[in-house]
């Protein structure tokens, strides 16, 4: 008897697994996804007008520091600069590429510095020396007049996308 | 070290280190059950299947809940019940199965005292079974208190002043317990380190008893073996060995599995219809409005009570003083415990073919009824009265018990 | 089969009685027993007069009408004062008009004009005679026939009002200038806004407890949040205490709220939104999970069936 599987039990098993097992494991998925206030406070707004020269402002942004930094007139133009008010700006994820400790700004040298393991980038955020691999992730952002709005994907930042940079 | 062949299969390596084949046998293929039961022998595994949903439930809305006395309402009420995805499912099971779990315990609880399961070598199933209905009753109180409304918060205060014991001028002030409550609550009110401990409580400290207790409970089951149907005692290998030998008509056993669960299953397939069209369209019961109002300690709400399953010993304390009261209280806490002990009869049988003990049986169930509904009354005029008599009768009933079953022994 | 259907009975009729005993009797011993009359407000005059919207228009803007303390958006007509310095004034903000003709009933805006105090059920807080009186005064008449300018008033404010009025902008009419809805993320002065800096965070937070103070100080207490009071009271509480808040709550300076049956649904939606926004998946969910057990059990008796069959 019992060393006979039955096809009942195995109908009774399958059903179990396939229409209440499956349903509960989405349920159980969808209880570990990030709230609905987190994704909400996804944006910041900030104000790009009152930003001095090669000074480096950081923001948070989904709970990250965001470097932004406004170059002067003899820092060297990238395709990386973001445009805002007739100004260019290095906006990016103020987290070292290699490990993600934030690099700090040396605004005599124009250059990102990471304490952890030595990585430099450049006032554009190109890996210039050390382990990082690639340079400092742009994250999506809009521009909106002199302000700037992160964690909004506007022309500027998919045109980035589309070339490989961000 | 013992010596290994070279396995050639899963199975058989698992085998040669776990002896899963026997563990097995032993466990589940030759776990001898009776045949001749009814759909009441499944509620043991109705309850640990109710476990389970409370255990997993528990674990997501575990994920989000905030022990804290500012946060903790908030944390249920919207970040539970409206952020978190599926959260208000998991918050209407758990509060459904809390409740649910005690309709079914007692069910369980009074299917053995029916056929007679705790005597006669059965003592240590139900002792150990009473003492999973005590710490049951402990986990449901602790989890009670965690959404910190005003029945949350009430309840805690009225539960907690209890242990303030005997008026002091009761035999000398020895049996009073001066800054007992304040001890058990770490506070003067129920606060925040009362909010904390209780949360450890309910889901550290208590589940790891349960599940303890749920192992000894089952253990316990091993060498008397279930009951049946008419307390029949009969030889298990002779039975064990007629069904192994293919006669399983003539054989009173059946192995646990597969043909006892098959019939646990669909017990179990019809109770979660109930408890499924509870958890969706009928869940006021079990998760009382009034405790979605915040905790306000300066307020207490118009009618306090606690819920259903503690009715009838809240009852049983309720219309008495004081003193008297917590003697009746203490009482009926430990009444159950002693019923292998109170019940003198030798005889295993339905509790309908036995003699006195049959009017005794469904008068202690009726007021057992009549002690709950009166527990959640208003304590006003007649109901005052019918709540006194009936909770008289209880301490009655358990106190002739002896006389009541001594007589079967004679005829 | 016969023996466990039989038992099966009696288990199940020892819990209908024990349920029947803890859940519907018992709250029908807890609880007051209030019929409603489906916002009917019998107790108020009906008028019979049929409302001329000019004129009304002309009573409610005129000078020292009605828009000497209350704004009327809908015809760009700004509050005079904001809302602290109303609350300081008169102790509760005086509504916006706009959407009042959409909200409250007919017989109830009528009655509310001519004796507010009464038409509110506020007479035990405010009684003229000793000389303690409503914040809103009566209308005595503009010198016509004052019943015939009352209906024009009304007729008024309800061709003013717009065609449809959102749940939550009735919610913020009709509650929310007294009662906060933190989960709908409303305080008495409105939205809730997020604010970057601490600093003003807290200057928000320090104006609205300021409010709420004087509030206090005019309802005797700080009327409760109604994040959750959908599943807090029952339908009917809810329904016959916005009603007539006296006939539960003897005593209460809550005010008779005045909605019209559509409005109470429109404010009910509201509280319904953010005090069980898991309705509609509830709802949605219920009927698969209940098929699920269903076809489970079926299953379940069938294998039970095959493996009993030799025994």
């Amino acid at each position: 008897m019992s060393n006979r599987r039955d096809f009942m039990g195995i109908a009774l098993g399958g059903f179990t697994a396939l229409a209440g097992g499956l349903p509960a494991l989405y349920a159980m998925k969808r209880s570990w996804d990030p709230l609905p206030s987190v994704k909400a406070a996804g944006f910041t707004e900030v104000d790009l007008s009152t930003i001095p020269e090669n000074e480096l402002i950081t923001e948070k942004w989904r709970g990250k520091p965001i470097f932004i930094l406004k170059k002067s007139a003899d820092m060297p133009q990238d395709p990386r600069d973001v445009v805002a008010g007739g100004a260019r700006y290095h906006v990016s994820i103020g987290l070292c590429t290699h490990l993600g400790c934030i690099p700090a700004y040396f605004p005599g040298e124009k250059k990102f510095k990471c304490a952890c393991h030595g990585g430099e980038f450049d006032a554009s955020g190109k890996n210039t020396f050390g382990p990082p691999p690639k340079p400092l992730v742009i994250p999506p952002f809009k521009v909106d007049g002199n302000k700037i709005v992160l964690g909004e994907a506007g022309p500027e930042y998919l045109e980035m996308q589309k070339s490989g940079i961000a | 070290m013992a010596h290994f062949e070279k396995a050639s299969s899963i199975t058989e390596w698992l085998d040669q280190r776990l002896a899963i084949t026997t563990v097995k046998k032993v466990m589940a293929l030759e776990y001898w059950i009776p045949k001749n039961i009814n759909f009441l022998w499944a509620m043991g595994m109705v309850l640990a299947f109710t476990f389970a949903l409370l255990t997993i439930s528990g674990i997501f809305l575990l994920m989000y809940y905030q022990p804290n006395v500012d946060t903790a309402f908030d944390s249920v009420n919207y970040t539970i019940m409206s952020e978190v995805g599926f959260g208000w499912l998991w918050r209407h099971i758990h509060g459904v199965a809390a409740s649910v779990v005690f309709l079914i315990i007692y069910i369980h609880m009074f299917t053995g005292i029916y056929y007679g399961s705790y005597k006669k070598g059965r003592e240590m199933i139900w002792l150990s079974g009473m003492l999973l209905f005590v710490v049951f009753s402990a986990e449901a109180f602790s989890g009670y208190m965690l959404p910190w409304g005003q029945m949350s918060y009430w309840a805690g205060m009225v539960i907690t002043n209890l242990f303030e014991g005997f008026s002091p001028d009761i035999a000398g002030g020895i049996m009073n317990a001066p800054g007992l409550v304040e001890w058990i609550r770490g506070d003067y009110v129920p606060g925040q380190a009362f909010l904390s401990r209780f949360f450890m409580l309910h889901v550290l400290l208590l589940p790891l008893v349960i599940i303890g207790l749920i192992g000894l409970h089952f253990a316990a089951l091993r060498i008397p073996h279930v009951n049946n149907q008419d307390g029949e005692e009969f030889d298990y290998h002779e039975a064990a060995k007629l069904y192994k030998e293919g006669k399983t008509k003539e054989s009173k056993v059946i192995p646990f599995q597969p043909v006892f669960l098959s019939k646990d299953v669909f017990v179990l397939g019809v109770y979660l219809i109930f408890f499924f069209y509870l958890v969706f369209y009928h869940f006021n019961f079990a998760m009382d409005p009034v405790n979605f109002d915040p905790a306000d300690g300066l307020k207490t709400p118009a009618h306090i009570y606690p819920e259903w399953y503690f009715l009838w010993s809240y009852e049983i304390l309720r219309p008495f003083p004081k003193d008297p009261g917590l003697i009746a209280f203490g009482f009926a806490q430990v009444a159950f415990f002693l019923l292998p002990f109170l019940d003198k009869s030798d005889t295993v049988a339905p509790a309908n073919r036995r003699g006195l003990f049959k009017y005794w049986f469904w008068i202690m169930i009726v007021d057992m009824i009549v002690l709950t509904v009166m527990g959640k009354l208003p304590p006003q005029g007649i109901w005052n009265h019918i709540g006194l008599v009936a909770a008289v009768v209880f301490i009655a009933l358990f106190v002739s018990l002896p006389w009541v079953t001594k007589n079967e022994n004679r005829a | 089969m016969k023996n466990e259907l039989k038992i099966l009975g009696v288990v199940v009729i020892f819990t209908a009685i024990l349920y029947w005993g803890v859940e519907p009797f018992a709250h029908t011993q807890m609880h007051k027993h209030v019929d409603g009359e489906h916002f009917a407000y019998s107790d108020l005059n009906e008028s019979t007069k049929k409302g001329n919207v000019e004129n009304g228009k002309t009573l409610v803007m005129g000078a020292g009408a009605c828009t000497g303390c209350h704004g009327i958006q809908a015809v760009a007509h700004k509050a005079p004062m904001d809302a602290a310095t109303a609350v300081s004034a008169y102790g509760v903000n005086p509504p916006d008009l706009s959407t009042a003709g959409g909200l409250y009933s007919e017989k109830f805006l009528a009655n509310l004009i001519e004796n507010p105090a009464h038409a509110l059920k506020v007479e035990h807080k405010f009684d003229a005679a000793k000389g303690k009186m409503h914040p809103m005064p009566a209308f005595y008449g503009a010198g016509g026939d004052k019943a015939q300018e009352i209906a024009d008033m009304v007729a008024f404010l309800k061709s003013i009002a717009p065609k449809e009025i959102s749940p939550k902008n009735a919610y913020l009419d009709a509650c929310g200038r007294c009662h906060a809805n933190r989960y709908g993320k409303l305080d008495q002065l409105g939205e809730t806004p997020t604010f970057k800096s601490e600093t003003d965070t807290l200057k928000h937070k320090v104006a609205v407890l300021e409010y709420q103070d004087k509030l206090k100080a005019y309802m005797g207490k700080l009327p409760p949040d109604l994040s959750i009071i959908i599943r807090a009271r029952s339908e009917h509480f809810l329904e016959t205490f916005v009603e007539n808040p006296q006939s539960q709550l003897e005593g209460t300076s809550m005010p008779r709220v005045g909605l019209s049956a559509e409005g109470f649904e429109k404010v009910k939606a509201y509280l319904t939104q953010t005090g069980d926004p898991s309705k509609t998946a509830r709802e949605a969910i219920g009927p698969w999970v209940l098929l699920f057990t269903l076809v489970f059990t079926v299953l379940a008796y069938l294998w039970k069936k095959s493996m009993w069959k030799d025994h």
